[in-house]
């Protein structure tokens, strides 16, 4: 009985902290939107109801989060191992090139085709993550200073690799020459721009979870990433479990990458790493680690997104408010001590209340 | 008598929902010691965690001196005079005694630190209260009884009148135990007002003037230690009758299981920590292995079980060499290792109970098939596990760090016996637990050697190597000073001579321990 009540206070204070946090992002927004516009009530209106006025912008949440949902799966499976590398944007971005290279060069049936290019694509992830974990299992470099580094090399790389071998001479902009038609992915929804990557998406969801808590890895894993000494102690595979979780999320983020260049664009158009890796951080967190909660919180951050844009677009309101508002939901998500005295409350009075009854 | 401490109904309740504190009354006179008693898990430490102002109480009140006090943080205990010894030293190693002791509370000649005046000062409260101490000696030199003594110090040069000390024996050799009593009781016709957390009953009796017991919670009553027995201390804690006496019948060692041979550690500093020790574990025996903390002991259970290295020697299992081997293989070859603390190596605290007694075992096909959990299977090991060992707890699902060190332990016991050993490593299997729970380890332990598998007891507590050990082995700075085959014949003050290093055996006595014809 005690169990279900206690676990009943910390699901309700998790939800009421969650809603609080959005409710207090809300509010952000409208406060810095009325200090800043001419025309406040139209800003807050673009941004909040916006998404929703049509078809083709409720897709744009859906298509926005499909990213997200990858690189937040990455960061969750990292650090429940414990470890803090922060490779997936590098494995993101390695995956869109492992993907354009393969829509590009080689021709396939078109069933074929896009399978094969996300799949490399999650191979080059894959072993993007695996330098920083290796070093790390090696020498003990530090992998998260590894990663941030890494992430640069990979960005430039990228960009060499269009730049000059797959660049579109015609056009004035950096971009790749077009995919074959056969390595897109195909949309589901008529109207809007929703691709199969967002099936993949949830599916991997789904499959993580299952891995993390169904299976005898993901207890190593979860053990490992809860005390590292206990697992040595206990005879698991302290560095291989270590390294066999970035690797899954390398190659999590790098499929991710494949199918959002291939659902989303016909030609390599980045000159720049997108972020997506760390907005996973902020989905990540928000999901609670949960790798069932990520594709809400990953569709939240996108309608957050999506609003911003619109808002920007039918405003004087620029998009960069967006990411003033993240950075303040990180900090809130980070800060235990937000509701936990009304938690402390609960919690003595249910003890009290089971006393009574125990007596 | 006057109160010079009065805590009233104290309630805690700490935020994973456990009531630590459920009605605790403590009240102290002035100029006595107090002794506060309980099983692990009874609210001992809350208690004075909440008096020391490290943790808040739910409710109740708190009289110092007859003024009600609402205490939120230690500077505020220390100015109130109350004075906290850490069971775990809060001491730098690298600084001097003076320098530890003035720590925060420099005496200042203009904007520099008067260090003629504070060595005064140190010098001069040391030998006021025969607690002397070179105050020119950093503490990385000292003993652990030296150590303990700073500690002391510390709280009275900040002008403690109420001294906690937190389970102060635990660490200390029978000597140093004494040296303490005496200065304790030096300190209590000085005036000053001390309560002694402990659950050994015999220095309770020698010690202190009046208990506290504390029992899940709530106070058992207040009374003068001369007019109650250990057995009435001990039912009154527990709720039952105890047999303090740990009874076993004779062992009758087999073959031998374990061979360590001339083990040398080395680290790469070049400290030596063991230094050419050899002994053989044999099947049906409970060899302890007693010696001041610090003395190899750790380093050499290190290497025994897969956590650590060696530098030269060998050790065997059943003529399999295993030195060097990983903690999965050994693990693999049936060594079982209760480890040294609980909470850094023997748990991830916020795992289930269920998860955490199956953690060495993935790889048995009841509990995983194809790289799936079986999730029955291992929920219904996890209650029986907790039905086996009396876990406390409210199910198997629950996180083990919301338990009481007690309760931890006895996991920690669960998941080991029941991984089929051979060989049961037992570093410290009943420190900082209970009487009940103590005497249900020390149970479990038995039971094994009678089974015919082999015990390793590595324990600093004197009683327990003496009373559960069959032969022994005592180590002094990384050697084997003596081997005890029939532990019987040894007194707790015998086996202090050899732990302090002040008498050693012959080389030929010592190389009994290998069993060697």
């Amino acid at each position: 009985m005690k169990i279900n009540s206690q676990k009943k206070i910390n699901l309700l204070v998790d939800c009421v902290k969650m809603l609080m946090i959005v409710a207090i992002a809300c509010a952000l927004v409208s406060l810095i939107v009325f200090a800043v516009s001419d025309d406040p009530l139209n800003a807050i209106y673009n941004f909040f109801v916006g998404p929703f006025t049509t078809l083709r912008r409720v897709g744009n949440i859906v298509e926005a989060a499909s990213p997200l949902m990858f690189t937040a799966l990455a960061v969750v499976i990292i650090f429940g191992a414990g470890q803090f590398s922060m490779i997936a944007e590098g494995s993101f971005f390695i995956g869109t090139a492992g993907a354009m290279v393969v829509a590009i060069t080689i021709g396939m049936p078109a069933g074929l085709h896009p399978i094969v290019a996300i799949l490399f694509g999650g191979i080059l992830g894959s072993i993007v993550a695996l330098i920083p974990a290796l070093l790390k299992m090696k020498w003990n470099v530090s992998e998260l200073v590894v990663s941030l580094m890494l992430n640069y090399v990979v960005q430039f790389f990228v960009i060499y690799l269009v730049t000059y071998f797959f660049r579109e001479m015609e056009s004035s902009s950096l971009c790749s020459v077009l995919f074959q038609d056969t390595a897109t992915l195909t949309t589901i929804l008529e109207g809007t721009r929703i691709h199969t990557g967002v099936l993949l998406g949830v599916a991997a969801c789904i499959v993580m979870w299952f891995l993390m808590y169904r299976t005898s890895f993901g207890t190593s894993l979860r053990i490992t990433g809860d005390n590292a000494l206990f697992a040595k102690y206990a005879g698991l595979k302290v560095s291989g479990i270590m390294v066999a979780a970035q690797a899954i999320a390398g190659f999590l983020a790098g499929i991710g990458g494949g199918a959002e260049l291939l659902g989303m664009y016909t030609r390599f158009k980045w000159t720049a790493t997108p972020g997506y890796g760390w907005t996973g951080i902020v989905v990540a967190l928000l999901a609670r680690r949960n790798p069932l909660m990520v594709p809400l919180s990953a569709a939240f951050i996108a309608y957050m997104n999506v609003g911003a844009d619109i808002m920007a677009r039918n405003s004087d309101v620029g998009r960069e408010m967006v990411d003033i508002i993240q950075g303040v939901m990180m900090l809130l998500i980070a800060a235990d001590a937000l509701l936990q005295g009304w938690r402390q409350r609960m919690i003595i009075k249910a003890a009290k209340a089971e006393e009574e009854v125990s007596v | 008598m006057a109160e010079a401490l009065q805590m009233k109904n104290i309630v805690k309740v700490y935020s994973n929902g456990v009531m630590a504190n459920k009605d605790v009354t403590l009240c102290v006179n002035e100029g006595e010691i107090h002794a506060l008693s309980g099983e692990n898990g009874a609210g001992k430490s809350t208690l004075m965690k909440i008096l020391f102002g490290e943790e808040q109480a739910t409710s109740g009140e708190i009289y110092v001196n007859g003024k009600k006090v609402n205490i939120t943080s230690p500077q505020m205990a220390i100015g109130l005079g109350i004075g906290m010894v850490h069971q775990h030293f809060m001491l730098v190693p690298s600084l001097s005694v003076t320098e530890n002791m003035i720590m925060g509370v420099e005496p200042k000649k203009g904007i520099f630190i008067d260090r003629k005046y504070a060595r005064q000062q140190v010098e001069e409260i040391g030998k006021k209260y025969n607690l002397y101490i070179d105050p020119d000696k950093k503490i990385s030199e000292l003993t652990v009884g030296q150590k303990q003594k700073v500690e002391i110090l510390k709280a009275l040069f900040r002008g403690a009148k109420i001294l906690i000390l937190d389970e102060p024996t635990a660490v200390l050799t029978p000597q140093e135990t004494a040296e303490l009593f005496e200065e304790l009781k030096h300190l209590k016709e000085s005036g000053y007002t001390i309560i002694f957390i402990s659950h050994k009953l015999n220095e309770i009796k020698e010690l202190c003037d009046r208990i506290t017991i504390i029992r899940r919670g709530v106070t058992m009553g207040v009374h003068n230690v001369a007019d109650v027995s250990e057995e009435d201390i001990s039912r009154l804690m527990v709720g039952r009758d105890v047999v303090q006496k740990i009874v076993k019948d004779p062992a009758h060692p087999g073959e031998s299981l374990l061979r360590v041979k001339d083990v040398k550690i080395v680290d790469e500093t070049g400290t030596v920590y063991v230094d050419g020790v050899s002994f053989s574990l044999r099947e049906g025996e409970i060899l302890g292995i007693a010696g001041v903390e610090g003395n190899g002991q750790s380093q050499l259970i290190d290497a025994i079980t897969g956590m650590g290295h060696i530098s030269a020697g060998s050790i065997s299992l059943r003529d399999k060499d295993i030195s060097g081997a990983s903690v999965r293989k050994i693990r693999s070859m049936h060594i079982a290792h209760i480890p040294e603390d609980r909470m850094t190596t023997g748990v991830a605290a916020s795992l289930s109970i269920t998860e955490n007694v199956i953690a060495d075992k993935l790889s048995w096909k009841r509990f995983v098939r194809g790289g799936v959990l079986r999730r029955k299977e291992m929920r219904a090991y996890g209650q029986e596990m907790v039905d086996a060992y009396q876990i406390l707890c409210k199910s198997q699902d629950v996180e083990i760090g919301s338990l009481s060190g007690g309760n931890i332990q006895k996991g920690v016991v669960a998941r080991e016996l029941s991984s089929e050993p051979l060989v049961i490593v037992a570093n410290q299997p009943t420190r900082g637990v209970d009487v009940g729970a103590s005497e249900f380890i020390r149970h479990q332990l038995i039971r094994a050697r009678d089974q015919r598998k082999g015990v390793l007891l590595i324990t600093s507590d004197l009683n327990e190597v003496l009373g559960l050990a069959d032969s022994l082995i005592v180590m002094y700075e990384g050697k084997i000073v003596a081997y005890i085959q029939d532990v019987a014949s040894m007194t707790e003050s015998e086996l202090g001579t050899y732990m302090l290093g002040i008498q050693k055996q012959s080389a030929a006595q010592i190389k009994e321990a290998l069993h060697e014809d």
